[in-house]
């Protein structure tokens, strides 16, 4: 397949595009998602080609928008609900979580529901701890599927597997990925939900990244290659919920070490749910030659001040430090 | 803009040939409220008896608002109902059986067992598309369906279903802005039982005059009605008319119907907040008795008619209960297939 070089906001449009070209039923609803063109330009130029009645500019009413799409799966159409900043979806909790991802459930398996709520995390911009949070693990729920690409490549594809999931899916950007930029498959590339990818090869340390730091973990590797002499392999989980432990616990079973990175605060977030998951695996437990370790934001909100939130940021060097403290 | 509010009260049986309302629309009002009556009954009895545990809502009292509004809308319409959910099911047609094996947590409920009462009337073969348990959270989910009839261009309308507490929630409001900008087909019928669990309207609801709560409905532009919700005629007129303004693409109707709650909140409610005097004086106007006493002495039916449809329906009710307790539960292991699709 041909490949072009795009930006991860691109590469969200390109896939928004070619699925609603595809799916009538594909409509769009979230806060100027329309005529601005979305915040962060991912919906940008869709309202012309599709129209107000397929890419719907709403009120500022998150439990609405999520309400609302429901409404409209259950009617048979496929909704996009756009939540601007993560730190909103507080507001449409009942509908996602109580609503959205129970209905399945407690009506027998009869009532199938494709949507998908899309939203990012806000971190690196200065904007303070209501429009910064990174809080995957508060949706680590049945029901739900919970996806957080890192690469422009990684985005086009799951969310058009998104796109064509009969049940809801909460799927994560990221603020600081959207200008990141990669070769992204032309047409029909699908990454199929729950798989997760290696980023990076490598033999001595597994470093699970999440999201954005998958940038961070693989210049990390880099350093650690150069400098150290240590190989890392860089697995992406891409799907955090369900979590495809097989990958995980293959390539640590091959390296020993395991290091998670991660933009939550370290106390109930999804790196620990990892860590967790693979320490209760009594043949991966007993392949580690060290204690796992998280790098994650300190238990703190978002510090607004840039320089201090920079400090609060996880970064390469973080990283590096973290694997030579138990790589020997 | 300004909007209208249209009162409903209680109809004058002289009325009715006028409104074209004739023999078989009453005994269908008649047998409805009586069937949901009964069948709650059984389940007051059934919990007495420990056969039945867990939540139970009542719609005692209420039983001419669900048979009203049902009597108005099409099989293909939509329904977003509410915990209180035995009434609406029983109304919309869905059987006896089917709800109380789905009381009984059996396989053979309508959810199979695992909505339980507060998602018994959950049935979208019968077009009730969802039943919520949090109060105020169908509304936005109405504006959604709304949105995709009129973007599929379909004739079809959808009613949802509230309480008088659920105008206090951040859901109803923002459904309720929707639904009102977007002009969309939806009915919205608050069952006005005067009580949010054990909070009286006029004790938690800014604005309202009289136990009223229709101020809600203009603030979104929407048209209000309100209706004597003991009366199913009543209720029926009000929500013709509201299908007929969503049909034709006129956009929603807020209809406010004004009852009580013969009973608790659920049968744990030890109703300290309301005296037993209150309550004697709402029962005079059961809705029952009434429409059982215009039938006879309108000549609609004999009281010996009558006690026949009820001995009938007395019977349906215990074939129900037999069919419940011999169904089967799921096993634990088949709870893994209703995650994901």
């Amino acid at each position: 397949m041909r490949e072009i070089v795009m930006s991860y906001a691109a590469a969200l449009r390109e896939a928004l595009r070619e699925e609603m070209r595809r799916d009538p039923n594909i409509v769009i609803l979230g806060e100027d998602v329309g005529a601005w063109g979305g915040v962060f330009t991912v919906t940008l130029g869709l309202l012309q080609e599709f129209g107000p009645q397929r890419v719907i500019d709403t009120p500022i009413s998150e439990a609405a928008i999520v309400g609302a799409a429901i409404g409209m799966a259950l009617a048979g159409l496929r909704p996009v609900a756009e939540i601007m900043y993560m730190d909103f979806i507080t507001i449409a909790m009942d509908q996602l979580i109580t609503h959205a991802a129970k209905l399945r459930f407690m009506s027998g398996g009869k009532i199938k529901l494709p949507i998908v709520v899309r939203t990012q995390y806000g971190i690196g911009r200065a904007y303070g701890p209501q429009h910064s949070q990174f809080v995957p693990s508060w949706f680590l729920q049945p029901g739900l599927k919970v996806v957080a690409p890192s690469t422009p490549a990684d985005a086009k594809g799951l969310l058009k597997a998104s796109l064509r999931e009969d049940n809801p899916v909460l799927f994560i950007e990221a603020a600081l990925l959207y200008e990141v930029t990669g070769p992204v498959p032309e047409g029909e590339h699908i990454v199929p939900i729950g798989v997760a990818d290696i980023k990076r090869k490598g033999s001595d340390v597994t470093i699970v990244a999440i999201s954005r730091t998958v940038h961070e973990a693989l210049k990390a590797a880099e350093i650690l290659s150069e400098k150290h002499g240590i190989e890392a392999e860089v697995v992406d989980p891409r799907t955090l919920y369900p979590l495809d432990l097989k990958t995980i616990a293959s390539s640590v079973r091959k390296t020993g070490r395991l290091v998670v990175t991660t933009d939550e605060i370290k106390s109930g977030s999804v790196a620990a749910d990892i860590v967790s998951k693979i320490v209760e695996d009594p043949d991966t437990f007993y392949s580690l030659e060290a204690t796992p370790e998280i790098i994650s934001s300190p238990d703190m909100p978002v510090p607004t001040p840039a320089p201090l939130e920079k400090l609060y940021m996880i970064n390469a060097e973080k990283i590096v430090n973290a694997v030579l403290r138990i790589v020997k | 803009m300004s909007v209208d509010i249209e009162h409903i009260g209680t109809i004058d049986p002289s009325k009715y040939d006028e409104l074209g309302i004739g023999r078989e629309d009453l005994m269908w009002f008649w047998r409805t409220m009586v069937l949901i009556r009964r069948f709650e009954e059984k389940v007051i009895k059934l919990f007495e008896e420990k056969r039945l545990v867990g939540a139970s809502h009542l719609y005692i009292g209420m039983e001419a608002i669900a048979t009203g509004v049902m009597r108005a809308l099409e099989k293909d319409d939509y329904i977003v109902s509410t915990y209180r959910s035995h009434g609406h099911a029983l109304a919309r047609g869905i059987s006896p059986r089917l709800v109380m094996a789905e009381l009984f947590g059996r396989a053979t409920g309508t959810n199979k067992g695992l909505g339980g009462s507060m998602h018994a009337s959950m049935y979208p073969e019968v077009g009730i598309m969802l039943t919520t348990a949090i109060v105020g959270s169908g509304v936005p989910v109405a504006a959604g369906l709304g949105y995709a009839i009129k973007y599929k261009g379909e004739k079809r309308v959808v009613t949802v279903f509230f309480g008088d507490g659920a105008v206090n929630t951040g859901a109803f409001h923002e459904g309720a802005n929707m639904i009102g900008l977007w002009k969309l087909p939806v009915i919205m019928v608050c069952e006005n039982n005067l009580y949010g669990m054990g909070g009286r309207v006029d004790r938690v609801t800014a604005g309202s005059k009289d136990f009223s709560v229709i101020h809600r409905a203009l603030a979104y532009g929407i048209r209000g009605i309100v209706v004597d919700g003991f009366d199913p005629v009543a209720v029926y007129i009000a929500a013709r008319k509201a299908v007929e303004y969503a049909r034709k693409g006129n956009g929603p109707t807020f209809i406010e119907a004004r009852a009580y709650r013969f009973l608790g909140h659920n049968l744990k409610d030890p109703q300290r907040y309301r005296s037993r005097e209150e309550v004697e004086i709402w029962k005079k106007k059961d809705a029952i008795p009434r429409m059982k006493r215009i039938l006879v002495e309108h000549g609609y039916a004999t009281e010996e008619e009558l006690e026949g449809v009820e001995t009938e329906i007395l019977r349906e009710i215990e074939d129900s209960v037999e069919f419940a307790e011999k169904s089967p539960i799921l096993s634990f292991e088949e709870l893994y297939n209703f995650i994901y699709a």
